[in-house]
């Protein structure tokens, strides 16, 4: 984004000029900071995540292991920092990040912080139909991904035929049909968990490790082949990524002002759908990590001067994930539990609080 | 009709309410009643008539063991349905549900605190806790909701409870994480289900939801004057903090003695009030009789569907609930006087 300079016609009056030129450079600065802000954060924890912990490699060693080589005395190092503590960081930043996107996405073309992917049951569908293609039909590995993408896309396109067209809702006249997709949502998702209960009640292998990976989420069963697909899945859609984080400012505007800006409406749902496909690949590689989709969003809006950022949200919901992670696995006693615990023990008094706030009703772009 | 023996009998209706009930009740006992025998007969051996009569075949040991569970979802589904018919006219909200609005997690999370912390095993201590449980969960759904900028609408309760119910689903994960054994009773538990339980058990609640019970049909006339806001219920001589107060415990009792029961069950609140007013219209003195009936009737039917659709395995009764009644919720919230009730 360059600024051009303003044309040196004296009807222009400089210091007014000069005004739009500082407001303006304000906020890309600020954009700047915070991006550069949260990335050090995220860093921070990652690199915390890797080397402390109960079992503490230095920064020396980890280079060493990373290399190739092994620790003189203690050869167990390797095993841990490279099938357990590096793959779990990893995964961690990765989901979050797809999470962060995806539902700040959601929530910038619903105009509406609730409608996020797990709030309004995106991910929980994808998790069922991940969880079915596992126990029912006994599937594994890379086939996973893509029944949990077809069971979000089912789920989202359910919930938007339903909340699409019908009488008024009295008391949201403004944001009536995106109130009512987040109705819709939130008992779909009540309905699908319970399928999932269902299915784990089936399962002649009860694991409570798995039930909560695919109820609450999880990071701990990470290895490299999970992180290696869901790379090439995220870096597919990279450059869609990059388009919505452009046309994002314009649709978020609302279908009307949209549309007189030259704006197509089908982009909204376009980027509805890419909202989807990064939530779902996210959830079948760790589970449906609860709030981090809906948090990340409004965080890094909170952080930005309430303007809506892509990059931003990508770093908090990696922060998020990743922070999770180490205190559910170190700072809680009684120790190891997965992420999804931590984020949804608090998330949900965070979604109580923006509702009081009453921001729900009047967010908009 | 040995079936109803569990269902608190109403009160007298009054005059008004007796020509809509007269037709009303006797229809749905003898529905109530072919559903309890088919949920005796039904399941994955099927028992012959006259096994049911005779103590000394096989099949007569199945009946008896189902008719337990039979009991248990009478008891446990005729208190969901009076329970939402309540929370309906209480929060004058279409939508409203025990299970939705959070109160049934919250009756769940203390019983889970108290048999992982506290040590307690026995169905009779954990009730108390169970009912503290959803009375906290329940005003604190209701306090959250009504702070909410415009006010506790049908919407915004139905949010407030997800969220809640999302917040104690996280609490109580990470409990069963630290305590297997918690886990293993519970993995069966939360989804919803009667199946298992005793005669025995259901006698060990039922004087609370008796009590619950008699405070729901003692309020049927302040529902009736709440419908009409609170400055014309003052005006008809009615104290509407007072009446909401009865009401609110009526739920309470109902809802967390169902769930010490039952676990948490959720739509049966919901649906069932909805149709006691297509068939009687909309007074409570004739509602909330037909909840509590056709309640039963929902929760015995749903258990015995559930036990015979996916062989060898059953489907609990909360799964299938849920699953049932989530489209119903979609068309409910879709009709255009969702505003209020």
């Amino acid at each position: 984004m360059t600024l051009t300079e303003p044309p040196a016609t004296p009807v222009v009056d400089p210091v007014a000029v000069e005004q739009v030129r500082t407001a303006r450079r304000g906020t890309f600065r600020r954009r700047r900071h915070v991006v550069v802000g949260l990335s050090l954060a995220v860093f921070a924890a990652f690199t915390a995540r890797v080397l402390l912990g109960d079992f503490t490699i230095t920064v020396p060693d980890f280079f060493t292991i990373v290399g190739g080589g092994t620790i003189p005395n203690v050869p167990s190092a390797s095993f841990i920092l490279m099938e357990v503590k590096l793959p779990r960081a990893v995964l961690a930043v990765l989901c979050g990040a797809a999470f962060g996107v995806g539902g700040a996405i959601f929530q910038a073309v619903l105009r509406n912080p609730l409608a996020s992917p797990d709030i309004v049951g995106v991910s929980i569908g994808a998790s069922a139909a991940a969880v079915f293609a596992i126990i029912t039909l006994g599937l594994a590995g890379p086939v996973i991904s893509v029944w949990a993408v077809c069971g979000a896309l089912v789920t989202a396109l359910a919930i938007r035929i339903a909340a699409r067209g019908s009488g008024p809702v009295r008391g949201h006249a403004s944001s009536t049909s995106s109130y009512r997709l987040v109705l819709f949502g939130v008992v779909a998702a009540a309905a699908l968990q319970s399928c999932i209960q269902y299915l784990f009640t089936r399962a002649d292998l009860y694991d409570a490790q798995l039930t909560l990976r695919w109820l609450t989420g999880s990071v701990s069963s990470a290895d490299w082949q999970t992180i290696r697909i869901l790379t090439v899945l995220l870096l597919a859609t990279l450059p869609f990524v990059g388009w919505a984080a452009r046309t994002l400012p314009i649709v978020e505007l609302g279908s009307d002002a949209a549309s007189g800006l030259g704006e197509q409406l089908v982009k909204a749902d376009l980027m509805l759908l890419l909202g989807v496909v990064l939530v779902a690949v996210a959830v079948a590689a760790s589970g449906p990590i609860a709030f981090v989709a809906f948090l990340s969003g409004p965080v890094a809006r909170a952080l930005n001067h309430d303007r809506t950022t892509i990059a931003g949200s990508a770093l908090v919901g990696a922060l998020a994930v990743v922070a999770g992670d180490y205190v559910g696995d170190y700072w809680v006693p009684g120790g190891n539990y997965p992420v999804g615990v931590v984020t949804g023990a608090v998330g949900a008094p965070f979604l109580l609080w923006l509702l009081v706030r009453g921001r729900s009703s009047k967010e908009a772009g | 009709m040995t079936a109803t023996q569990a269902r608190p009998v109403p009160p007298a209706p009054t005059p008004a309410a007796r020509a809509g009930l007269a037709r009303a009740v006797p229809v749905m006992l003898v529905i109530l009643a072919a559903a309890c025998v088919a949920s005796v007969l039904i399941g994955s051996t099927t028992v012959s008539w006259g096994a049911l009569l005779d103590a000394d075949s096989p099949g007569h040991a199945v009946a008896v063991a189902r008719w337990g569970r039979t009991v248990a979802a009478v008891v446990v589904g005729g208190a969901l349905g009076l329970a939402g018919a309540c929370l309906q006219g209480l929060t004058r909200n279409p939508l409203a549900d025990p299970g939705l609005l959070g109160i049934n997690a919250g009756a769940a999370f203390a019983m889970i605190v108290a048999i992982a912390f506290l040590g307690v095993s026995e169905l009779s201590a954990f009730v108390w806790f169970a009912l503290a449980g959803a009375a906290i969960t329940g005003l604190l759904v209701q306090l959250i909701a009504s702070r909410v900028r415009g006010g506790a609408t049908p919407l915004t309760l139905v949010i407030t409870g997800a969220a809640v119910t999302a917040a104690l689903t996280s609490w109580v994960s990470a409990i069963l994480l630290i305590d297997r054994q918690t886990l293993e009773a519970f993995r069966f538990w939360s989804v919803g289900t009667v199946g298992g339980r005793s005669v025995d058990e259901v006698l060990t609640v039922l004087p609370i939801l008796v009590v619950g019970a008699c405070l729901a049909f003692l309020s049927a006339r302040v529902l009736d004057s709440l419908a009409l806001g609170d400055d014309l219920s003052r005006g008809l001589g009615r104290h509407p903090g007072r009446d909401r107060a009865v009401v609110w415990a009526a739920v309470v009792l109902l809802s967390g003695g169902a769930t010490a029961l039952a676990g948490p069950i959720v739509f049966v609140g919901l649906v069932i009030p909805h149709l006691a007013r297509t068939i009687v219209g909309p007074s409570y003195t004739k509602v909330l009789p037909l909840s509590v009936g056709y309640g039963a009737v929902l929760t015995v039917v749903s258990d015995t569907i559930g036990r015979v659709l996916v062989p060898p395995t059953e489907v609990q009764v909360g799964v299938m609930t849920a699953v049932v009644g989530a489209p119903i919720f979609v068309l409910l919230a879709r009709r255009s006087r969702i505003g209020g009730l």
